[in-house]
C-alpha cells in the first residue's frame, strides 16, 4: 500500500506498541503531528524539549518500555541534547525523533537547521538521518531494537520534512539485521564457575550492584543469590531498589555519599562481585585504594565497562539476570550453612560498622531536609515512585528513602542533570497513573524545568514536588564550605519565586512548611490532594550531606557529621 | 605504562558519518590518531579504515572495545604484529637544484622509488614501503629542501594463512 513517510512513521510506532509520546511541535514536524492526531497514541505536550526527553526517560524507567519523544528541527533538536546525554549515561532506552529541514536544504544553513546527528553522535547509542522514505520503516525498527537491547540507550532518528511527505509502498520490516551488533547475553560458564568457587572460599564478600540489575530485571535473582550465600549488598545510586533497602544484608549506598558501613565493607572485603556497574569515580574514589584487598568479579553486558576504571580478576560479559540465574544454579542450598559459618565474623564486623557511624541528623528548631525525606518515606510506606533533581536533594533521597523494589527510584545518575526530576516524574506518572509519584527537589534545580508544572496540570498528573528549600545551590555550597574556605561564590539563591504562589499560578496546589511540627501535616495534606502539588519546605540552609568522601580520596576517608 | 604503536584495521559501513563516529570516539575519549586511511573495499557497501594510534595496554584494550561497540564497525583487528603486511605511500616534492639532481636520483634509485614529476627546480618522488623506509628517505632528502609532502598513513592487511 502506498503511504507517506508520516504514515509509515506512525505505523512503526504502533507496531512497537508505543502508547505515549512526549513532544513539542514545530515547522519541521508539523506533518508528523498531523498524522499523530489520527492515531490512538497519546501525545503529552511538554513546555520545553528537554522536558520531553526527561519525561520519556522517566516513562522508560517506570514502565520498562522504550520511551519516545518527538521534537522539531533546530532549537527543538538542540534542546534535547541534555536529556539524551543523561539517558546515555544511565543506559535508558529512549527513541528521540527529530524533524529536519528538507533534504535539499540540508547543509545550506537553512532556517531551524542544525546537524543534530553530528551533535548527538557522542551521546547516543546510535543515531540516524533518514534520507530516503524507503529506509524509514527499517530505521525505526533498528532504532527501537538498538535502544532496548544489549546495554540500552538513547537512539535519535532525524527525519527531513520532505521524507515525511514522500510516498512509497510500505513494506513492514519484521526482523532487524545488523552486520555486527550482537550483544553477548549468555555469560561464559567457565568464568561463572570460577566465581562460584570464589564465593565458596570467600570470608569477606560483598556484592556491589548497579543499574544493570534494574535494567535486566534481575533483582529477584540478586536477592536470592545474596540470601543463599549470605553476602551483604551495596549499590551505586543507579542500583538502588535492585536489592531491598530494608533487608538485613543491605549495606546502603556506596561511594562519595555512601554509608559508613558500605564504604568500609567495600574497602575491607576479600571478594567484590560487581554486577551491572561501571565503577564510576563517584563510587570508587581513589581507584588504587578501592577494594584493594579483594578479588574483583565484574559482570556487565557492555565489554567497555569492564577494566575501564578498575582492574578485575574475573571479567564476565553478559546479561546480569542470566549470570545470576546460572550462579544460583551453581551454588546450591547445601552450601548455605557452611557459608554462613565462614562469614559470621565478617557479618558481625559489618554490624559494628553499622552502629559506629549510622546515617544521622539532629532535628531541632529548623526543618532538616533529611527529616522531610524520612517522613515522606513513612507516609508513603516506601511505596512511592521517587524522582529527584540533582545535588543534595538527590543524595538525601538516596540515603533516607529505602527502596525495596526496582524501578521506583528515578534519578539522573551519570550525567547528574539538574531539572531532571519534574519531567521524569511526569513520565513516570504517565506510565503509572494510579501510583504516588514524588519529585524530591531542591529550590535550585526545580527552577531548571519548573515550566513542566503546566504539563502536569494540563494532563491532570498528580505529581507531588517536595522542595527542600535551603536558598542555596546546596551541593556546590557544601563543597565551597569544605574545600573553598566558605566562599559561597554564586551559590546563594536568595532571590527565588514564592513556590506556593507559583504552583497556584500554574493551576496546581501549593503548600509550605516552615516548622518541623508542620512537616508531616503538609506532606499528608499534599499527598491527599488529587492533582499536582508543590510542597515547599523551608529547611536548614547550611545542612550538608554526610558521610562525604572528598573527590579523589579513598572511600574510607569519609567526612562524618 | 609504555605506549606502543598499534595499527588498527576495521571494516565499516560505507555511509556518511561513519568516519566521524570513529574519529569522534578518539577525540572525545582523549586517544590520539597518528594516521588514518579510508577507502571503499571491493564491496561498495563496506569501507576499510586503517588507523595508527599510540596507546598503553589498558588504553588500547579500551579503544578496541569502544570501536567494536560502534554499530557501523563490522570488524576490527589489531595488525601491529608480524603476521600483517604494512605499507605507507608518500609523494615528496623536493628542491632539485642542478647540483643536487644526481644525488637525488641516486637516492631514488637506492630506495626503489620513482620520480613522477620534474620541474625546473623540483622533483616529485613517489615512494611506498614501511614507515621506517619513508622516514629514512625523508631524512636523506631533507638537506636538499623538501617543499611539500603528502603521506597516506599506514595501510595494512593480515597475511592469509598458507
Amino acid at each position: 500500500m502506498e503511504m507517506t513517510g508520516g504514515q509509515i512513521l506512525m505505523q512503526t510506532l504502533v507496531d512497537e506498541d508505543v502508547e505515549t509520546i512526549f513532544g513539542f511541535p514545530g515547522g519541521a514536524v508539523i506533518e508528523i503531528y498531523d498524522e499523530l492526531v489520527k492515531t490512538d497514541i497519546q501525545h503529552v505536550l511538554v513546555r520545553h524539549e528537554q522536558g520531553a526527553v526527561h519525561a520519556a526517560d522517566g516513562y522508560a524507567r517506570a514502565s520498562g518500555k522504550v520511551g519516545v519523544c518527538l521534537v522539531t528541527s533546530g532549537p527543538g533538536a538542540t534542546n534535547t541534547v541534555t536529556g539524551i546525554a543523561s539517558a546515555n549515561s544511565d543506559s535508558i532506552p529512549i527513541v528521540v525523533i527529530t524533524g529536519q529541514v528538507p533534504t535539499q536544504l540540508i547543509g545550506n544553513d537553512a532556517f531551524q537547521e542544525v546537524d543534530i546527528v553530528g551533535i548527538t553522535r557522542p551521546c547516543t547509542k546510535h543515531n540516524y538521518l533518514v534520507n530516503d522514505v524507503n529506509d524509514l520503516a527499517g530505521v525505526m525498527r533498528e532504532a527501537f531494537y538498538l535502544a532496548r537491547t544489549g546495554r540500552p540507550g538513547p537512539v535519535l532518528v532525524d527525519i527531513p520534512k520532505n521524507v515525511v511527505s514522500a510516498k512509497t509502498i510500505y513494506k513492514p520490516v519484521s526482523q532487524v539485521r545488523l552486520k555486527s551488533y550482537n550483544p553477548t547475553y549468555s555469560p561464559n560458564m567457565k568464568q561463572l564457575k570460577k566465581v562460584a568457587n570464589l564465593v565458596r572460599e570467600a570470608r569477606r564478600p560483598v556484592i556491589f550492584a548497579g543499574g544493570g540489575i534494574i535494567l535486566s530485571d534481575a533483582s529477584r535473582e540478586l536477592t536470592a543469590f545474596a540470601h543463599k550465600n549470605h553476602i551483604p549488598v551495596t549499590a551505586s545510586l543507579m542500583g538502588l531498589g535492585g536489592f531491598p533497602g530494608t533487608d538485613p544484608l543491605w549495606l546502603g549506598m556506596i561511594g562519595m555519599h555512601g554509608t559508613y558501613r558500605a564504604n568500609m565493607s567495600a574497602s575491607y572485603c576479600d571478594l567484590m562481585i560487581g554486577i551491572g556497574v561501571r565503577f564510576d569515580d563517584r563510587v570508587t574514589g581513589k581507584t588504587d585504594a578501592f577494594a584493594e584487598q579483594a578479588k574483583i568479579v565484574h559482570i556487565d553486558i557492555d565489554p567497555t565497562s569492564i577494566r575501564k576504571n578498575i582492574a578485575v580478576s574475573i571479567p564476565i560479559v553478559g546479561d546480569c539476570k542470566k549470570a545470576l540465574t546460572r550462579l544460583n544454579e551453581l551454588l546450591t542450598d547445601e552450601d548455605s550453612d557452611a557459608m554462613l559459618k565462614q562469614k559470621e565474623e565478617w557479618l558481625s564486623r559489618i554490624d559494628e560498622w553499622k552502629s559506629t557511624n549510622p546515617l544521622a541528623y539532629d532535628q531541632k528548631d529548623v526543618i532538616k531536609p533529611q527529616y522531610v525525606v524520612e517522613k515522606l518515606y513513612e507516609l508513603t510506606k516506601g511505596k512511592a515512585i521517587i524522582t529527584t533533581e540533582v545535588g543534595q536533594n538527590q543524595m538525601w533521597a538516596a540515603q533516607y528513602y529505602h527502596f525495596d523494589r526496582p524501578n521506583n527510584f528515578i534519578t539522573s545518575g551519570g550525567l547528574g542533570c539538574m531539572g531532571f526530576g519534574l519531567p521524569a516524574a511526569i513520565g513516570a506518572q504517565m506510565a503509572h497513573p494510579d501510583r504516588m509519584v514524588v519529585d524530591i527537589a531542591g529550590d535550585g534545580s526545580i527552577q531548571m524545568n519548573i515550566q513542566e508544572m503546566a504539563t502536569a496540570v494540563q494532563y491532570k498528573l498528580p505529581v507531588k514536588v517536595v522542595i527542600l528549600n535551603n536558598r542555596f545551590l546546596g551541593m556546590v555550597r557544601q563543597w565551597q564550605e569544605l574545600f573553598y574556605g566558605k566562599r559561597y561564590a554564586s551559590t546563594c539563591m536568595d532571590c527565588a519565586p514564592d513556590f506556593v504562589k507559583l504552583a497556584e499560578a500554574y493551576g496546581a496546589a501549593g503548600l509550605r512548611a516552615e516548622k518541623p511540627a508542620d512537616v508531616e501535616a503538609v506532606l499528608a495534606e499534599g499527598m491527599a490532594i488529587p492533582g499536582p502539588v508543590i510542597m515547599d519546605f523551608t529547611v536548614e540552609a547550611e545542612e550538608g550531606v554526610y558521610p562525604m568522601v572528598p573527590a579523589g580520596a579513598p572511600i574510607t576517608e569519609m567526612l562524618l557529621v | 605504562m609504555n605506549e606502543e604503536k598499534h595499527i588498527l584495521t576495521m571494516l565499516v559501513d560505507n555511509q556518511p558519518g561513519v568516519l566521524s563516529r570513529v574519529v569522534g570516539l578518539f577525540s572525545g575519549r582523549g586517544y590520539n590518531i597518528e594516521s588514518l586511511c579510508v577507502a571503499p573495499t571491493i564491496d561498495p557497501l563496506v569501507s576499510r579504515i586503517t588507523l595508527v594510534t599510540k596507546a598503553n595496554l589498558p588504553s588500547i584494550e579500551q579503544i578496541e572495545k569502544q570501536l567494536r561497540k560502534l554499530v557501523n564497525v563490522i570488524k576490527l583487528r589489531d595488525l601491529s604484529g608480524k603476521e600483517a603486511v604494512h605499507r605507507e605511500m608518500a609523494l615528496i616534492c623536493v628542491m632539485a637544484k642542478p647540483e643536487s639532481r644526481a644525488e637525488i636520483l641516486r637516492i631514488v634509485d637506492i630506495f626503489r622509488c620513482k620520480v613522477v614529476d620534474i620541474g625546473r627546480e623540483h622533483y616529485i618522488i613517489e615512494v611506498s614501503g614501511s614507515t621506517d623506509k619513508l622516514n629514512a628517505l625523508i631524512n636523506l632528502l631533507k638537506p636538499m629542501g623538501i617543499k611539500k609532502i603528502a603521506r597516506t598513513g599506514a595501510v595494512a592487511l593480515f597475511r592469509e594463512p598458507n
